[in-house]
């Protein structure tokens, strides 16, 4: 089964290098509320600077956003598909429009999405070097000897990414290749969603004409995108208010190491407004766009907001609820968010990390007042975060709502390395007895 | 506002003008803006109004029309293909294609015969009064004829084909003239043969017939069969034998191998194959001290270089047996 996955995740690399090759590649965002598709452009002119690290422009001059397109999903919900005719529907139209903006037909997607409940697992090995240097062959050998545990039955590795190497007592070194030593070590972390989760979303890809050439979880991608530099090197959380869940990423060093999502967004909060003052979720979602918050204040009982209807009874349609009313229903239950998302970053150990940054994006993330309160539950260093400035993208999708759209940009166009993208050692690998052959004429010749 | 259905439509009997919903509804607007009969769910009820997608059809198809190839072929293919078909059916009859054609030839020859492309006159120079009229009888034009139809290379080359025309240009002038430049043949040399008498040049080439030597009497005179390829040597031998006056008749080809002097008095200076020259100027030197051609020599031989023979006349000779027999009696 891990031989699969495997060859499923390296095949889905080499279609990202056809796509690289072709210059287009679409994004695809598969959110609760809504999907956005962006289509890039790659000119290849720019690449990462030599020690391979994200210079001012944060490796993001290679590619260009040629069109953007969202549109209101459906059949989605906590991030999962669950109608899948609704949802292919949605991502028709989402890429038609994006296509017809960039006016270039796209074959090649990439996509996220936020549920199917993401857990994290750390895994290291060590091994002892055959040489004294270390090659790819023995970074591969290293990930393929970690312990990896029983993650579940219809569960799927979504991501194995090395975060740490260490070589002999030497250790937090990001690229151990060409060094010398004796034992080579590796921390990684493995984050593993519901194997179905996976299957519905590559099925109504590929219902759409489309080739997926990549897939990443959106907690992650967001992270990428909304975190800063020295946040995401010194240690900060990334919290994704979304429509249907609200994910949960961990950085450190460069590298997610931990990913968690909560199933409540904003949608919840507009389905208590529409349930507590028995309104549309239509006119709910817009007064809590317009007009919601979190701190009451004494203006907010005399701010009266006209909520309507059609039923033609004068009295019901001419109904009003004050500000504070509407606070008093968003409150406890952002709240609730925010409880939900501490209980996952003390799970995760978040207090021992050295730096407590905390960044908020999503769409989520824009109401009112919304840092104040986190900043009561969460701790003190909170911010809210907006996704990276990219070329061409438009001024409609900058918003915290496109932060994982634009973060699966940026992995689109470099990658972390992960366990996939080293061959296996041989001797694991028993279906291919003529390499077998090959290398033993080239240990022994 | 919900629509309303036509059940459930209440009948109001009022004069004043209907507005909103109830107009759209009374004007037939919204009837049958839904199926009675929903074969959809639920949740699908109402999402074709509230999100439109694109059916899985208009979908492909606009993938289609956006592919490279295919935009490509529609942009310049199609126009070109429909070109090319329309010229095809155009010209698919044989009387439009020979009306084009005529209209083609038409408008070139009404370029072509435009007054200053067309050459009126022929001029020659360099040409005698017999040559010129060569010329004209050789390149037969019948002016005015347009400058486009000459073929000047064809012209120079039938005029550089006759035998006294050395070379020639020819060129269109401007003012519409044809103009022949010609450069002679220089007769230098008679060659007599069995055929009659000829002129030549210094190359050998044949220049003219005449009929009489006495025409050219101040050009030497060769003799023998492929004289005319040697004209060259027979004129260095012949400038070798300038001290010798008019005492030389002429050169003969013997055996088309060598030249024989032949002076008057029946004289002949034999001379080799290799080298004539450097013999001539032997004999002339050995003439020059002995006076050896004043003599009674009827040959000069020199056909062997180590072994020079002469052969006096016949009644020399005798002579000579007489002195002797003389000169002996009296002793």
């Amino acid at each position: 089964m891990m031989t699969d996955l495997y060859q499923s995740q390296r095949a889905m690399r080499q279609m990202r290098r056809q796509a690289m090759q072709r210059g287009v590649v679409a994004i695809l965002d598969v959110g609760s509320s809504k999907i956005a598709c962006l289509v890039l452009r790659f000119d290849g002119s720019a690449r990462l600077s030599e020690d391979n690290t994200i210079g001012s422009m944060a490796g993001q001059t290679g590619f260009r956003v040629i069109g953007a397109a969202t549109t209101r999903s459906r059949g989605v919900q906590f991030g999962e598909v669950t109608a899948m005719q609704e949802t292919e529907r949605a991502i028709r139209t989402a890429l038609q429009a994006a296509q017809k903006m960039a006016d270039i037909r796209v074959d090649h997607v990439i996509a996220s999405f936020s549920g199917a409940n993401p857990r994290s697992y750390g895994l290291d090995a060590q091994v002892d070097l055959e040489g004294q240097v270390v090659t790819e062959a023995e970074v591969g050998r290293v990930l393929n000897a970690c312990d990896v545990p029983d993650y579940g039955a219809g569960r799927e590795v979504l991501h194995a990414q090395p975060v740490n190497f260490a070589l002999d007592n030497r250790s937090g070194l990001i690229d151990p290749r060409g060094q010398m030593g004796q034992s080579l070590a590796v921390d990684m972390h493995m984050l593993t969603v519901d194997a179905t989760a996976i299957q519905n979303i590559v099925r109504c890809i590929k219902r759409c004409d489309l080739e997926l050439a990549g897939i990443a979880n959106s907690a992650y991608v967001s992270g990428v995108s909304a975190l800063v530099e020295d946040e995401q090197e010194l240690g900060a959380a990334c919290i994704d208010m979304g429509g249907g869940t609200t994910s949960v990423s961990i950085f450190m060093k460069k590298h997610m190491i931990y990913a968690d999502c909560v199933r409540m967004g904003g949608d919840h909060v507009t389905s208590d407004i529409s349930m507590g003052l028995g309104i549309p979720a239509s006119v709910a979602e817009r007064i809590k766009t317009f007009n919601g918050g979190v701190h009451a204040t004494g203006a907010d009982d005399r701010d009266l907001i006209d909520i309507g209807g059609d039923t033609g009874d004068w009295e019901h349609d001419r109904r009003t609820v004050s500000r504070a009313e509407l606070i008093g229903i968003m409150r406890p239950r952002v709240e609730e968010i925010l409880e939900e998302v501490r209980v996952r970053l003390d799970a995760a150990g978040f207090e021992h990390l050295p730096s407590q940054q905390i960044v908020l994006t999503g769409g989520g993330s824009q109401i009112m007042g919304l840092d104040g309160l986190a900043t009561r539950i969460l701790g003190q260093r909170v911010r809210l975060g907006r996704p990276l400035r990219v070329h061409g993208l438009p001024q409609s999708a900058t918003g915290p709502g496109f932060s994982s759209a634009v973060g699966l940009s940026l992995f689109a166009a470099h990658p972390q390395d992960e366990w996939w993208d080293f061959e296996i050692p041989v001797d694991t690998y028993a279906a291919r007895p003529f390499k077998r052959a090959v290398r033993w004429f080239r240990d022994n010749w | 506002m919900r629509p309303l259905t036509a059940t459930r439509a209440p009948v109001i009997h009022r004069s004043k003008q209907l507005a909103g919903p109830d107009a759209d509804f009374e004007s037939g607007a919204r009837t049958g803006a839904e199926p009675k009969l929903r074969l959809r769910g639920l949740i699908g009820r109402n999402t074709d109004r509230l999100d439109p997608a694109p059916s899985r059809l208009s979908y492909r198809l606009q993938r289609w029309m956006l592919t490279p190839g295919i935009r490509r072929g529609l942009k310049f293919g199609l126009p070109v293909l429909a070109i090319c078909a329309a010229a095809g059916i155009y010209f698919g009859s044989q009387e439009r294609r020979d009306a084009l054609v005529a209209y083609v030839v038409d408008i070139k020859t009404s370029i072509q015969q435009r007054p200053e492309f067309m050459v009126n006159l022929m001029a020659i120079d360099g040409a005698g009064t017999n040559l010129s009229e060569d010329i004209r009888e050789v390149v037969p034009l019948d002016f005015p004829v347009s400058s486009w139809d000459l073929d000047v290379e064809q012209i120079r080359d039938t005029i550089t084909g006759l035998n006294p025309v050395k070379s020639a240009t020819v060129r269109v002038r401007p003012g519409g003239i044809l103009q022949v430049d010609v450069v002679e043949r220089q007769p230098v040399i008679v060659w007599r043969t069995r055929r009659g008498i000829e002129l030549l040049d210094e190359t050998g080439a044949h220049v003219e017939q005449i009929a009489s030597r006495k025409d050219h009497a101040n050009l030497p005179l060769i003799a023998g069969k492929g004289a005319d390829a040697h004209v060259g040597e027979a004129l260095d031998l012949l400038t070798t034998a300038r001290s010798l006056g008019t005492r030389v008749r002429g050169l003969v080809r013997i055996g088309e191998r060598r030249w024989d002097l032949v002076l008057d008095r029946g004289q002949r200076i034999m001379l080799p194959t290799e080298r004539p020259v450097r013999a001539l100027e032997r004999v002339l030197a050995v003439n020059e001290v002995q006076d050896l051609l004043e003599r009674d020599v009827a040959v000069v031989d020199m056909r062997l270089g180590q072994r020079p023979t002469i052969r006096m006349t016949k009644a020399a000779s005798e002579d000579w047996w007489n002195t002797k027999v003389t000169v002996g009696s009296e002793q």
